[in-house]
Protein backbone atom coordinates (compact mmCIF):
# COMPACT_ATOMS: atom_id res chain seq x y z
CA UNK A 1 0.00 0.00 0.00
CA UNK A 2 1.43 3.49 -1.00
CA UNK A 3 -0.74 6.66 -0.15
CA UNK A 4 -1.14 9.04 -2.65
CA UNK A 5 -0.36 12.63 -0.73
CA UNK A 6 -2.70 15.14 -1.53
CA UNK A 7 -2.55 18.93 -0.86
CA UNK A 8 -5.28 21.50 -0.42
CA UNK A 9 -4.27 24.94 -0.73
CA UNK A 10 -5.50 28.28 -1.78
CA UNK A 11 -3.40 31.32 -1.18
CA UNK A 12 -6.27 33.32 0.07
CA UNK A 13 -8.05 32.40 3.38
CA UNK A 14 -12.07 31.48 4.01
CA UNK A 15 -12.33 29.95 0.68
CA UNK A 16 -12.94 26.37 1.77
CA UNK A 17 -9.23 24.62 1.96
CA UNK A 18 -10.80 23.01 5.11
CA UNK A 19 -14.14 22.46 4.35
CA UNK A 20 -13.01 20.70 1.14
CA UNK A 21 -10.69 18.65 2.98
CA UNK A 22 -12.92 17.29 5.45
CA UNK A 23 -15.43 16.39 2.59
CA UNK A 24 -13.23 14.64 -0.15
CA UNK A 25 -11.38 13.05 3.00
CA UNK A 26 -15.33 12.00 4.42
CA UNK A 27 -15.87 10.95 0.74
CA UNK A 28 -12.85 8.55 -0.17
CA UNK A 29 -13.47 6.77 3.65
CA UNK A 30 -17.41 6.00 2.37
CA UNK A 31 -15.78 4.27 -0.20
CA UNK A 32 -13.55 2.37 2.01
CA UNK A 33 -10.63 3.97 1.36
CA UNK A 34 -8.19 4.41 4.43
CA UNK A 35 -7.48 8.25 4.40
CA UNK A 36 -5.32 10.40 6.65
CA UNK A 37 -5.81 14.19 6.92
CA UNK A 38 -3.22 16.20 8.48
CA UNK A 39 -4.28 19.55 9.62
CA UNK A 40 -0.83 21.39 8.47
CA UNK A 41 -2.63 25.07 9.79
CA UNK A 42 -0.69 24.59 13.04
CA UNK A 43 -1.73 27.91 15.53
CA UNK A 44 -5.16 28.17 13.74
CA UNK A 45 -6.49 24.25 13.59
CA UNK A 46 -10.12 24.11 12.42
CA UNK A 47 -10.19 20.79 11.03
CA UNK A 48 -11.07 18.40 13.84
CA UNK A 49 -13.77 20.95 14.41
CA UNK A 50 -15.62 20.45 10.67
CA UNK A 51 -14.87 16.78 11.43
CA UNK A 52 -16.15 16.65 14.94
CA UNK A 53 -13.12 14.91 16.53
CA UNK A 54 -11.59 18.16 18.42
CA UNK A 55 -12.96 16.42 21.91
CA UNK A 56 -10.98 13.60 20.87
CA UNK A 57 -7.45 15.14 20.78
CA UNK A 58 -4.68 14.08 22.73
CA UNK A 59 -1.58 14.13 20.35
CA UNK A 60 -0.88 16.42 17.77
CA UNK A 61 1.38 17.01 14.76
CA UNK A 62 3.74 18.58 16.28
CA UNK A 63 4.15 15.99 19.34
CA UNK A 64 4.70 13.41 16.50
CA UNK A 65 7.48 15.29 14.87
CA UNK A 66 9.03 16.24 17.80
CA UNK A 67 8.79 12.54 18.95
CA UNK A 68 6.32 12.80 21.99
CA UNK A 69 4.52 10.37 20.69
CA UNK A 70 4.24 7.45 17.95
CA UNK A 71 2.34 8.08 14.79
CA UNK A 72 -0.06 6.25 15.67
CA UNK A 73 -1.49 7.67 18.77
CA UNK A 74 -1.79 11.27 17.22
CA UNK A 75 -4.36 9.13 14.47
CA UNK A 76 -7.23 10.30 15.89
CA UNK A 77 -9.71 7.29 14.21
CA UNK A 78 -13.57 8.67 12.74
CA UNK A 79 -16.04 6.53 14.50
CA UNK A 80 -19.12 7.09 12.09
CA UNK A 81 -16.21 6.50 9.12
CA UNK A 82 -13.69 3.77 10.78
CA UNK A 83 -11.20 4.29 7.51
CA UNK A 84 -10.92 8.02 8.31
CA UNK A 85 -8.44 9.31 10.61
CA UNK A 86 -7.11 12.91 11.55
CA UNK A 87 -3.13 13.75 12.81
CA UNK A 88 -4.62 17.09 14.32
CA UNK A 89 -2.54 20.44 14.55
CA UNK A 90 -1.21 21.61 17.61
CA UNK A 91 -2.70 24.61 18.70
CA UNK A 92 -0.15 26.12 20.93
CA UNK A 93 2.66 26.43 18.30
CA UNK A 94 3.54 27.78 15.33
CA UNK A 95 4.36 27.12 11.90
CA UNK A 96 7.93 26.90 12.38
CA UNK A 97 7.38 24.23 15.03
CA UNK A 98 7.79 22.44 11.66
CA UNK A 99 9.85 22.22 8.42
CA UNK A 100 9.14 21.04 4.73
CA UNK A 101 11.49 18.38 5.61
CA UNK A 102 9.62 16.87 8.95
CA UNK A 103 6.52 16.83 6.94
CA UNK A 104 8.32 15.00 4.01
CA UNK A 105 9.66 12.53 6.58
CA UNK A 106 5.92 12.23 8.41
CA UNK A 107 4.30 11.72 4.73
CA UNK A 108 6.66 8.72 3.87
CA UNK A 109 6.34 6.79 7.27
CA UNK A 110 2.08 7.73 6.78
CA UNK A 111 2.21 5.91 2.72
CA UNK A 112 2.34 2.59 4.29
CA UNK A 113 -0.31 2.62 6.29
CA UNK A 114 -2.88 4.38 4.06
CA UNK A 115 -4.19 4.70 0.55
CA UNK A 116 -4.98 8.94 0.69
CA UNK A 117 -3.12 11.21 3.17
CA UNK A 118 -4.92 14.11 2.93
CA UNK A 119 -3.14 17.87 3.67
CA UNK A 120 -4.95 20.75 4.82
CA UNK A 121 -3.02 23.89 4.02
CA UNK A 122 -3.00 27.11 6.00
CA UNK A 123 -3.95 30.26 4.06
CA UNK A 124 -0.76 32.26 2.98
CA UNK A 125 2.65 32.08 0.96
CA UNK A 126 4.88 31.67 3.72
CA UNK A 127 6.44 28.85 5.73
CA UNK A 128 2.67 26.59 6.44
CA UNK A 129 2.69 26.77 3.19
CA UNK A 130 5.76 25.38 2.04
CA UNK A 131 5.58 22.84 4.94
CA UNK A 132 2.08 21.83 2.75
CA UNK A 133 3.18 21.17 -0.28
CA UNK A 134 6.67 19.87 0.09
CA UNK A 135 5.23 16.08 0.95
CA UNK A 136 2.73 16.44 -2.05
CA UNK A 137 1.80 14.40 -5.51
CA UNK A 138 -0.97 16.15 -6.15
CA UNK A 139 -2.29 19.69 -5.34
CA UNK A 140 -5.24 20.79 -5.00
CA UNK A 141 -6.38 24.72 -5.23
CA UNK A 142 -9.61 26.22 -4.22
CA UNK A 143 -10.85 29.48 -4.72
CA UNK A 144 -14.13 31.03 -5.08
CA UNK A 145 -15.73 32.77 -7.67
CA UNK A 146 -14.23 36.75 -6.79
CA UNK A 147 -11.76 38.49 -8.08
CA UNK A 148 -9.35 38.52 -5.15
CA UNK A 149 -9.37 34.77 -4.20
CA UNK A 150 -8.69 33.96 -8.49
CA UNK A 151 -5.55 36.32 -8.27
CA UNK A 152 -4.16 34.61 -5.00
CA UNK A 153 -5.21 31.14 -6.80
CA UNK A 154 -2.89 32.36 -9.70
CA UNK A 155 0.02 33.15 -7.16
CA UNK A 156 -0.36 29.70 -5.42
CA UNK A 157 -0.61 28.48 -8.89
CA UNK A 158 2.98 30.05 -10.28
CA UNK A 159 4.25 28.97 -6.67
CA UNK A 160 3.62 25.70 -7.46
CA UNK A 161 4.55 25.38 -10.75
CA UNK A 162 8.16 26.87 -9.38
CA UNK A 163 8.42 24.00 -6.77
CA UNK A 164 7.58 21.64 -9.18
CA UNK A 165 4.72 20.13 -8.09
CA UNK A 166 2.56 21.30 -10.51
CA UNK A 167 0.01 21.45 -12.74
CA UNK A 168 -1.96 22.18 -10.00
CA UNK A 169 -5.65 20.84 -9.84
CA UNK A 170 -8.59 23.77 -9.56
CA UNK A 171 -11.66 23.50 -7.38
CA UNK A 172 -13.97 26.33 -7.52
CA UNK A 173 -16.05 26.36 -4.47
CA UNK A 174 -18.97 28.52 -3.48
CA UNK A 175 -20.13 29.09 -7.30
CA UNK A 176 -23.92 30.46 -7.33
CA UNK A 177 -25.37 29.68 -10.55
CA UNK A 178 -27.90 32.34 -9.66
CA UNK A 179 -25.52 34.97 -9.44
CA UNK A 180 -23.36 33.92 -12.63
CA UNK A 181 -26.84 33.95 -14.58
CA UNK A 182 -27.37 37.08 -14.02
CA UNK A 183 -23.56 38.10 -15.05
CA UNK A 184 -22.61 39.40 -10.87
CA UNK A 185 -20.25 36.50 -10.59
CA UNK A 186 -17.23 35.57 -12.77
CA UNK A 187 -18.53 32.46 -14.29
CA UNK A 188 -16.17 28.88 -14.14
CA UNK A 189 -15.28 29.31 -17.83
CA UNK A 190 -13.68 33.16 -16.47
CA UNK A 191 -11.73 31.60 -13.82
CA UNK A 192 -10.64 28.70 -16.31
CA UNK A 193 -9.66 30.71 -18.84
CA UNK A 194 -7.53 32.79 -16.04
CA UNK A 195 -6.02 30.19 -13.83
CA UNK A 196 -5.52 27.92 -17.23
CA UNK A 197 -5.08 24.65 -14.98
CA UNK A 198 -7.44 21.65 -15.03
CA UNK A 199 -10.43 22.04 -13.11
CA UNK A 200 -11.49 18.87 -11.31
CA UNK A 201 -14.71 20.05 -9.33
CA UNK A 202 -17.13 22.87 -8.99
CA UNK A 203 -18.86 23.07 -5.76
CA UNK A 204 -22.25 25.11 -5.63
CA UNK A 205 -22.85 27.54 -2.32
CA UNK A 206 -24.94 25.57 -0.17
CA UNK A 207 -25.93 26.89 3.72
CA UNK A 208 -26.31 23.51 4.58
CA UNK A 209 -22.51 23.40 4.79
CA UNK A 210 -22.44 25.49 7.61
CA UNK A 211 -24.86 23.45 9.21
CA UNK A 212 -22.75 20.37 8.76
CA UNK A 213 -19.44 22.13 10.18
CA UNK A 214 -21.31 23.50 12.88
CA UNK A 215 -22.57 19.96 13.78
CA UNK A 216 -18.85 18.18 13.12
CA UNK A 217 -20.74 16.56 10.37
CA UNK A 218 -18.98 16.43 6.46
CA UNK A 219 -21.78 17.14 4.09
CA UNK A 220 -20.92 14.32 2.15
CA UNK A 221 -22.54 12.16 4.12
CA UNK A 222 -25.76 14.25 3.71
CA UNK A 223 -27.14 12.24 -0.04
CA UNK A 224 -28.91 15.12 -0.64
CA UNK A 225 -26.88 18.47 -0.83
CA UNK A 226 -25.41 19.21 -4.06
CA UNK A 227 -22.56 20.38 -2.52
CA UNK A 228 -21.85 16.85 -0.78
CA UNK A 229 -22.27 15.38 -4.34
CA UNK A 230 -19.92 17.90 -5.82
CA UNK A 231 -16.98 16.69 -3.62
CA UNK A 232 -17.69 12.82 -3.82
CA UNK A 233 -17.24 13.76 -7.60
CA UNK A 234 -14.04 15.26 -6.51
CA UNK A 235 -12.75 12.50 -4.55
CA UNK A 236 -14.04 10.10 -7.59
CA UNK A 237 -11.90 12.41 -10.14
CA UNK A 238 -8.98 11.78 -7.68
CA UNK A 239 -8.86 8.31 -8.14
CA UNK A 240 -8.95 8.87 -11.99
CA UNK A 241 -12.82 8.10 -12.96
CA UNK A 242 -14.37 10.44 -15.52
CA UNK A 243 -17.42 12.10 -13.64
CA UNK A 244 -19.54 14.87 -15.67
CA UNK A 245 -19.57 18.09 -14.07
CA UNK A 246 -23.06 18.82 -12.14
CA UNK A 247 -25.01 20.96 -14.27
CA UNK A 248 -25.60 23.91 -12.13
CA UNK A 249 -25.88 27.10 -14.82
CA UNK A 250 -28.51 26.02 -17.11
CA UNK A 251 -31.17 28.42 -17.48
CA UNK A 252 -33.40 26.08 -16.95
CA UNK A 253 -36.60 27.29 -14.93
CA UNK A 254 -38.01 25.17 -11.57
CA UNK A 255 -39.87 22.48 -12.83
CA UNK A 256 -37.18 21.49 -15.41
CA UNK A 257 -34.55 21.67 -12.90
CA UNK A 258 -37.11 19.46 -10.56
CA UNK A 259 -37.29 16.83 -13.05
CA UNK A 260 -33.70 16.50 -13.22
CA UNK A 261 -33.16 16.50 -9.67
CA UNK A 262 -35.68 14.23 -9.72
CA UNK A 263 -34.20 12.02 -12.24
CA UNK A 264 -30.98 11.58 -10.94
CA UNK A 265 -32.19 9.81 -7.84
CA UNK A 266 -32.14 12.97 -5.53
CA UNK A 267 -28.26 13.34 -6.40
CA UNK B 1 39.87 20.45 1.62
CA UNK B 2 37.32 22.83 2.68
CA UNK B 3 34.96 25.38 0.38
CA UNK B 4 35.89 29.04 1.58
CA UNK B 5 32.04 30.68 2.52
CA UNK B 6 32.63 34.43 2.53
CA UNK B 7 30.13 36.35 4.00
CA UNK B 8 30.33 40.12 3.67
CA UNK B 9 27.36 42.76 5.45
CA UNK B 10 26.07 45.04 2.20
CA UNK B 11 22.90 47.12 2.91
CA UNK B 12 20.33 44.53 1.83
CA UNK B 13 21.57 42.27 4.84
CA UNK B 14 24.72 39.78 4.13
CA UNK B 15 26.42 39.00 0.80
CA UNK B 16 27.63 35.05 1.06
CA UNK B 17 29.82 34.36 -1.78
CA UNK B 18 31.35 30.09 -2.00
CA UNK B 19 34.12 29.10 -3.27
CA UNK B 20 35.02 26.42 -5.65
CA UNK B 21 33.67 23.13 -5.90
CA UNK B 22 30.92 20.76 -6.73
CA UNK B 23 27.68 21.88 -5.60
CA UNK B 24 27.30 18.84 -3.12
CA UNK B 25 30.40 20.41 -1.32
CA UNK B 26 29.25 23.80 -1.65
CA UNK B 27 25.86 23.25 -0.31
CA UNK B 28 27.07 21.49 2.64
CA UNK B 29 30.37 23.88 3.69
CA UNK B 30 27.74 26.57 4.03
CA UNK B 31 24.93 24.58 5.68
CA UNK B 32 27.47 23.95 8.18
CA UNK B 33 29.18 27.83 8.04
CA UNK B 34 25.44 28.51 9.07
CA UNK B 35 25.19 26.12 11.89
CA UNK B 36 28.51 27.49 13.06
CA UNK B 37 27.41 30.64 13.19
CA UNK B 38 23.89 30.49 13.62
CA UNK B 39 22.94 32.44 16.90
CA UNK B 40 25.20 34.91 15.86
CA UNK B 41 23.56 35.19 12.43
CA UNK B 42 19.81 34.37 13.07
CA UNK B 43 17.11 36.32 11.15
CA UNK B 44 19.54 37.54 8.29
CA UNK B 45 18.45 38.13 4.88
CA UNK B 46 21.32 36.31 2.44
CA UNK B 47 22.21 36.96 -0.92
CA UNK B 48 24.16 34.06 -2.10
CA UNK B 49 26.67 34.22 -5.35
CA UNK B 50 27.36 31.27 -6.93
CA UNK B 51 28.74 32.11 -9.79
CA UNK B 52 28.93 30.31 -13.18
CA UNK B 53 26.47 27.35 -11.15
CA UNK B 54 23.65 26.34 -12.77
CA UNK B 55 21.08 24.81 -10.33
CA UNK B 56 17.59 23.40 -10.77
CA UNK B 57 14.60 24.28 -8.29
CA UNK B 58 14.87 21.22 -6.42
CA UNK B 59 18.28 21.80 -5.26
CA UNK B 60 17.91 26.02 -4.64
CA UNK B 61 14.39 25.10 -2.82
CA UNK B 62 15.69 22.70 -1.13
CA UNK B 63 18.67 25.08 -0.20
CA UNK B 64 15.76 27.77 0.59
CA UNK B 65 14.13 25.75 2.62
CA UNK B 66 17.53 24.33 4.49
CA UNK B 67 18.12 28.27 5.16
CA UNK B 68 14.96 28.67 6.75
CA UNK B 69 15.54 26.35 8.86
CA UNK B 70 18.61 27.78 10.52
CA UNK B 71 16.22 30.79 11.00
CA UNK B 72 17.43 33.16 8.05
CA UNK B 73 15.91 33.89 5.14
CA UNK B 74 17.49 33.58 1.44
CA UNK B 75 16.12 36.44 -0.81
CA UNK B 76 18.68 36.87 -3.95
CA UNK B 77 20.68 34.18 -5.74
CA UNK B 78 23.11 36.05 -7.99
CA UNK B 79 24.38 33.74 -10.90
CA UNK B 80 25.91 34.43 -14.25
CA UNK B 81 24.14 30.97 -15.15
CA UNK B 82 20.70 32.03 -17.19
CA UNK B 83 19.12 28.73 -15.71
CA UNK B 84 20.20 29.54 -12.28
CA UNK B 85 18.89 33.35 -13.02
CA UNK B 86 15.40 31.68 -14.44
CA UNK B 87 14.99 29.05 -11.37
CA UNK B 88 15.77 31.98 -8.69
CA UNK B 89 13.03 34.25 -10.66
CA UNK B 90 10.82 31.34 -10.50
CA UNK B 91 11.01 30.62 -6.91
CA UNK B 92 10.46 34.07 -6.15
CA UNK B 93 13.95 35.07 -5.23
CA UNK B 94 15.94 38.25 -6.25
CA UNK B 95 18.59 38.00 -8.93
CA UNK B 96 20.63 40.94 -8.60
CA UNK B 97 21.01 43.08 -5.01
CA UNK B 98 20.91 46.56 -5.98
CA UNK B 99 19.74 48.82 -9.98
CA UNK B 100 22.95 49.85 -11.31
CA UNK B 101 23.37 53.22 -11.66
CA UNK B 102 21.04 54.73 -14.43
CA UNK B 103 23.72 56.74 -16.18
CA UNK B 104 25.72 53.96 -16.45
CA UNK B 105 23.45 51.38 -18.02
CA UNK B 106 21.36 53.51 -20.27
CA UNK B 107 24.69 53.71 -21.83
CA UNK B 108 25.35 50.38 -22.08
CA UNK B 109 21.47 49.31 -23.07
CA UNK B 110 22.29 51.39 -25.85
CA UNK B 111 25.40 49.97 -27.20
CA UNK B 112 23.48 46.60 -26.34
CA UNK B 113 20.49 47.52 -28.42
CA UNK B 114 22.68 48.57 -31.72
CA UNK B 115 24.00 44.92 -31.30
CA UNK B 116 20.31 43.67 -31.43
CA UNK B 117 21.07 41.24 -28.40
CA UNK B 118 19.36 40.70 -25.20
CA UNK B 119 16.18 39.38 -26.21
CA UNK B 120 14.76 37.01 -24.02
CA UNK B 121 11.57 34.91 -24.88
CA UNK B 122 9.27 33.79 -21.77
CA UNK B 123 7.17 30.79 -23.21
CA UNK B 124 4.65 30.04 -20.80
CA UNK B 125 1.88 32.08 -18.32
CA UNK B 126 2.99 34.38 -16.08
CA UNK B 127 1.17 34.05 -13.20
CA UNK B 128 0.42 36.85 -10.50
CA UNK B 129 3.37 37.40 -8.55
CA UNK B 130 5.78 36.75 -11.15
CA UNK B 131 8.32 39.61 -11.96
CA UNK B 132 10.34 39.48 -14.95
CA UNK B 133 13.32 42.10 -15.72
CA UNK B 134 15.09 42.51 -18.96
CA UNK B 135 17.66 45.11 -19.78
CA UNK B 136 16.49 44.30 -23.62
CA UNK B 137 13.34 43.20 -24.83
CA UNK B 138 10.46 40.53 -23.52
CA UNK B 139 8.24 38.58 -26.10
CA UNK B 140 5.90 36.06 -24.51
CA UNK B 141 4.15 33.19 -26.05
CA UNK B 142 1.41 33.29 -23.10
CA UNK B 143 -0.83 35.10 -21.13
CA UNK B 144 0.53 37.80 -18.38
CA UNK B 145 -1.75 37.90 -15.27
CA UNK B 146 -2.91 40.48 -13.13
CA UNK B 147 -0.45 40.87 -10.62
CA UNK B 148 2.61 39.88 -12.95
CA UNK B 149 5.20 42.21 -13.81
CA UNK B 150 7.06 42.72 -17.26
CA UNK B 151 9.85 45.27 -16.67
CA UNK B 152 12.17 45.78 -20.02
CA UNK B 153 14.69 48.29 -21.37
CA UNK B 154 13.63 48.01 -24.81
CA UNK B 155 10.18 46.64 -26.71
CA UNK B 156 7.41 44.29 -24.93
CA UNK B 157 5.52 41.83 -27.14
CA UNK B 158 3.11 39.62 -25.78
CA UNK B 159 1.65 36.61 -28.04
CA UNK B 160 -1.59 36.22 -25.61
CA UNK B 161 -3.53 38.45 -23.09
CA UNK B 162 -1.72 41.00 -21.38
CA UNK B 163 -3.69 42.06 -17.75
CA UNK B 164 -0.54 41.97 -15.75
CA UNK B 165 1.77 45.14 -15.21
CA UNK B 166 4.02 46.21 -17.98
CA UNK B 167 6.88 48.88 -18.50
CA UNK B 168 8.86 49.05 -21.59
CA UNK B 169 11.66 51.05 -22.26
CA UNK B 170 12.51 51.54 -18.21
CA UNK B 171 15.63 53.09 -18.51
CA UNK B 172 14.27 56.21 -20.23
CA UNK B 173 13.55 54.69 -24.03
CA UNK B 174 10.77 56.43 -25.50
CA UNK B 175 10.60 54.67 -28.47
CA UNK B 176 9.50 51.25 -26.69
CA UNK B 177 6.39 49.49 -28.09
CA UNK B 178 4.23 47.55 -25.70
CA UNK B 179 2.34 44.92 -28.02
CA UNK B 180 -0.27 42.35 -27.59
CA UNK B 181 -3.20 40.42 -28.63
CA UNK B 182 -5.43 41.81 -25.81
CA UNK B 183 -3.97 44.66 -24.80
CA UNK B 184 -5.29 44.79 -21.09
CA UNK B 185 -2.60 45.84 -18.48
CA UNK B 186 -3.44 47.08 -15.16
CA UNK B 187 -0.40 49.37 -15.44
CA UNK B 188 1.07 49.83 -18.58
CA UNK B 189 4.46 52.28 -18.49
CA UNK B 190 6.74 53.94 -21.10
CA UNK B 191 9.31 55.12 -20.16
CA UNK B 192 8.92 57.61 -17.50
CA UNK B 193 4.97 57.79 -18.56
CA UNK B 194 2.14 55.75 -16.72
CA UNK B 195 -0.96 55.00 -18.00
CA UNK B 196 -4.18 53.07 -16.89
CA UNK B 197 -6.04 50.79 -19.52
CA UNK B 198 -9.60 51.89 -20.30
CA UNK B 199 -12.50 49.49 -19.62
CA UNK B 200 -12.83 47.69 -22.82
CA UNK B 201 -16.40 46.97 -24.41
CA UNK B 202 -15.98 44.20 -27.41
CA UNK B 203 -14.01 41.77 -28.79
CA UNK B 204 -10.00 42.26 -27.78
CA UNK B 205 -7.97 42.33 -30.75
CA UNK B 206 -4.68 42.91 -31.13
CA UNK B 207 -2.94 46.55 -30.42
CA UNK B 208 0.03 48.17 -29.66
CA UNK B 209 1.00 51.06 -27.46
CA UNK B 210 3.73 53.51 -27.65
CA UNK B 211 4.67 57.23 -26.87
CA UNK B 212 3.09 59.63 -29.08
CA UNK B 213 3.86 64.04 -27.91
CA UNK B 214 4.67 62.16 -24.41
CA UNK B 215 1.35 60.34 -24.21
CA UNK B 216 0.85 56.77 -23.78
CA UNK B 217 -1.19 55.61 -26.96
CA UNK B 218 -2.85 51.88 -28.07
CA UNK B 219 -3.52 51.49 -31.73
CA UNK B 220 -5.22 48.32 -33.53
CA UNK B 221 -2.40 46.27 -34.87
CA UNK B 222 -4.21 45.42 -37.52
CA UNK B 223 -2.11 45.92 -41.19
CA UNK B 224 -4.67 48.38 -41.99
CA UNK B 225 -4.11 51.23 -39.57
CA UNK B 226 -0.65 50.81 -39.23
CA UNK B 227 -0.29 52.75 -42.48
CA UNK B 228 -2.14 55.38 -41.15
CA UNK B 229 -1.00 55.42 -37.51
CA UNK B 230 -0.63 58.99 -36.40
CA UNK B 231 -4.07 59.24 -36.71
CA UNK B 232 -5.58 57.37 -34.15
Amino acid sequence: MSATVVTITSGKGGVGKTTATANVAAALAAEGHKVVCIDADIGLRNLDVILGLENRIVYDLVDVIEGRCRLRQAMIRDKRLPTLHLIPAAQTRDKSAVSPSDMVRLCNELRHEADWILLDSPAGIERGFRNAIAPADIVLVITNPEISAVRDADRIIGLIEAEEKGPARLVVNRLKPEMVRRGDMLAIEDVVELLAVDLIGVVPDDEQVVVSANRGLPIVLDGKSRAGQAFRNIARRLQGETVPFLDLESGAGFFERLSRFLRSGGN
Amino acid sequence: MSIQVEIKGIREGLLVTLGDGSWDEREAALLSHLDEKGAFLRGARIALSVGAQPLKAVQLGRLRDAISERGLTLWAVLSDSPKTQETAQNLGLATRISKPRAGRSIKSLETRFQGGEETILVQRTLRSGYRLENEGNVVVIGDVNPGAEIIAGGHVIVWGRLRGMVHAGAQGKEDAVVCALDLSPTQLRIADKISLTPKRRGKPKPEMARLVDGAVVAESWSPKKITGMDTV
